[in-house]
């Protein structure tokens, strides 16, 4: 791989010629189904396949700086960040594995959660069938593949939250979580003997790295981690999940968390993993720590691994039904 | 930078060493989970001639169909290749294999076959789907389609100058076990502080 320059892609605000999403289009946020979605989901579906956020292709092109020039690391973030070029300029998906589609709504009083659901299904659907998604949703036991991305009973393929919250406007989160990644995620309960790790941050420190090293390149490092501190089983790793839709460099906002987060940052950098496990100076790009409430006899800590392809996409409708993406 | 091209000798195969890249050209065969258990219980023939001293890829692609019913391929990069781990030799040896491309390296039993037949496990970049893609020249064939669904298919493909890192050889190296002995010993002086 030739060395390659950080790939600039074209600003989200700016109109687009390949968008599936007409200039005029508006939500109807009064009626039940919020009006016609389907053009505002299939937008945000093309672009979180096909498009990595700002903030993830400049922690790339950082780390790329980083690794030794003519190194295996460079070279694999040099191909990673022509990947990103490609994947925009051909309208591509970056990676064949299209993830599990996991859908966060926040909605306003008055809509239908369950009429949300249909509309979110039919444009996952219509994404697959324009090959913009792989078909990732097999049986269990089987591995029966319908084809389109949607299990039958409705309920596990795609996974969509939602949460009715007191704004007119509604939000939509989507996240393309890679089958590789999602294998390497962890859950801890402290006291853990083997790991010497307590009841507290510096035990929590140690869940983490036991679980990047674990991980090694399995999960396509560098990779960002969402860790939950807390909660029951269930909650942690629902947690974890909504932490990586955190853009990359942001602050934590508790202060001592922040300083973890910072210094697990850099300590998980000298494990020598590297991307795509093969060696380097770069085996993370970001750490997302929540501290949550928990039953006082269990201290769980979950951990959720992306990997470097990290898409998420989010779809803002103001009150007045106008769309952006973000 | 070696220039590689199917079908690949077992001489060429055995000079390979862990840390060298390739551009691999020529025919390979896609197949992951179903494809392997498959191969490894009922040792189809059809397979033979398909197989013999070329490459199989851990993939499972993102396809799209032409007007014309032909096939193209949107996106194609590796899959985890530790959960083929448990047929990997017995298919390398059965059908010649000369090479294995995937992500994640493999482990002992593999390696052990990779050294009886003289073959390599070549790492593609995880997640450059469409760069990879654009590397296919052309989709030959598709096998077992209905029976495996897209992702699973043998998905028969001529590639150009794909981009590989040898990180198991036919000596018992691997570039895996390096790293892994590496970062364990790192974490322990970690952990430590």
């Amino acid at each position: 791989m030739s060395t390659c320059e950080r790939p600039v892609l074209r600003p989200l605000s700016q109109a687009e010629d390949r968008s599936v999403l007409p200039a005029d289009w508006r939500a109807a946020l009064d009626r039940p189904d919020g009006g016609d979605l389907g053009p505002a989901l299939l937008e945000l579906l093309r672009l979180a396949a096909t498009r990595l956020p700002d903030d993830v292709v400049a922690a790339l092109a950082r780390s790329r700086e980083a690794e030794a020039g003519g190194s295996r690391g460079a070279n694999t973030l040099d191909t990673m960040l022509a990947n990103v070029a490609l994947a925009e300029a051909r309208m591509a998906p970056l990676c064949q594995d299209t993830g599990t589609l996991i859908f966060w709504v926040r909605h306003p009083y008055g809509l239908s959660q369950r009429l949300l659901r249909d509309q979110v299904r039919e444009a996952v659907a219509e994404a697959t069938r324009r090959s913009w998604l792989r078909p990732n949703c097999v049986a269990a036991v089987s591995g029966a593949n319908p084809g389109n991305n949607l299990d039958p009973l409705g309920e596990g393929h795609p996974v969509i939250h939602f949460e009715e919250w007191d704004q007119p406007g509604a939000r939509i989160d989507v996240m393309l979580k890679g089958g590789g990644c999602e294998n390497v995620g962890a859950q801890y309960r402290l006291p853990d003997v083997a790991l010497g790790a307590g009841r507290d941050l510096k035990g929590v420190r140690k869940c983490i790295i036991d679980a990047v090293v674990k991980a090694q390149g399995f999960g396509c490092s560098p990779g960002v981690l969402g860790v939950a501190i807390g909660g029951d089983r269930v909650v942690g790793y629902e947690r974890s999940k909504a932490l990586l839709l955190r853009k990359v460099g942001t602050p934590n906002p508790d202060p001592a968390l922040d300083a973890l987060e910072r210094q697990l940052v850099e300590e998980l950098n000298t494990l020598g993993i590297g991307p795509m496990g093969y060696g380097g100076a770069t085996t993370v790009l970001g750490v997302f720590l929540e501290e949550l409430w928990r039953h006082p006899a269990s201290f769980f800590v979950s951990l959720s691994y992306m990997c470097w392809n990290n898409r998420r996409m989010s779809l803002s409708l103001a009150a007045d039904g106008a769309a952006t993406l973000d | 930078m070696i220039r590689l091209s199917t079908p690949i000798s077992e001489a060429e195969a055995r000079r390979l060493k862990v840390g060298d890249e390739v551009l691999l050209s020529g025919r390979i065969v896609l197949s992951r989970d179903l494809g392997h258990k498959y191969m490894k219980e009922q040792k189809p023939e059809w397979l033979r001639p398909l197989l013999d001293e070329a490459v199989i890829y851990h993939c499972g692609p993102v396809v799209a169909r032409n007007e014309d019913g032909t096939w193209r391929f949107v996106a194609a990069g590796p899959t985890t290749s530790i959960r083929e781990e448990p047929y990997q030799a017995e298919v390398l040896e059965t059908y010649r294999v000369r090479g294995v491309i995937g992500k994640g390296g493999m482990g002992p039993r593999t390696s052990a076959g990779l050294q009886k037949v003289g073959a390599c496990y070549f790492h593609a970049t995880g997640g450059a789907g469409a760069l990879l893609a654009e590397r296919v020249k052309q989709v030959v064939d598709v096998r077992m389609l209905e029976d495996f669904g897209s992702p699973e298919a043998f998905w028969i493909i001529e590639v150009e100058d794909f981009p590989l890192v040898v990180t198991m050889d036919s000596h018992g190296g691997s570039l895996h076990d390096e790293v892994l002995q590496a970062s364990q010993a790192r974490a322990k002086a970690l952990m430590a502080l």
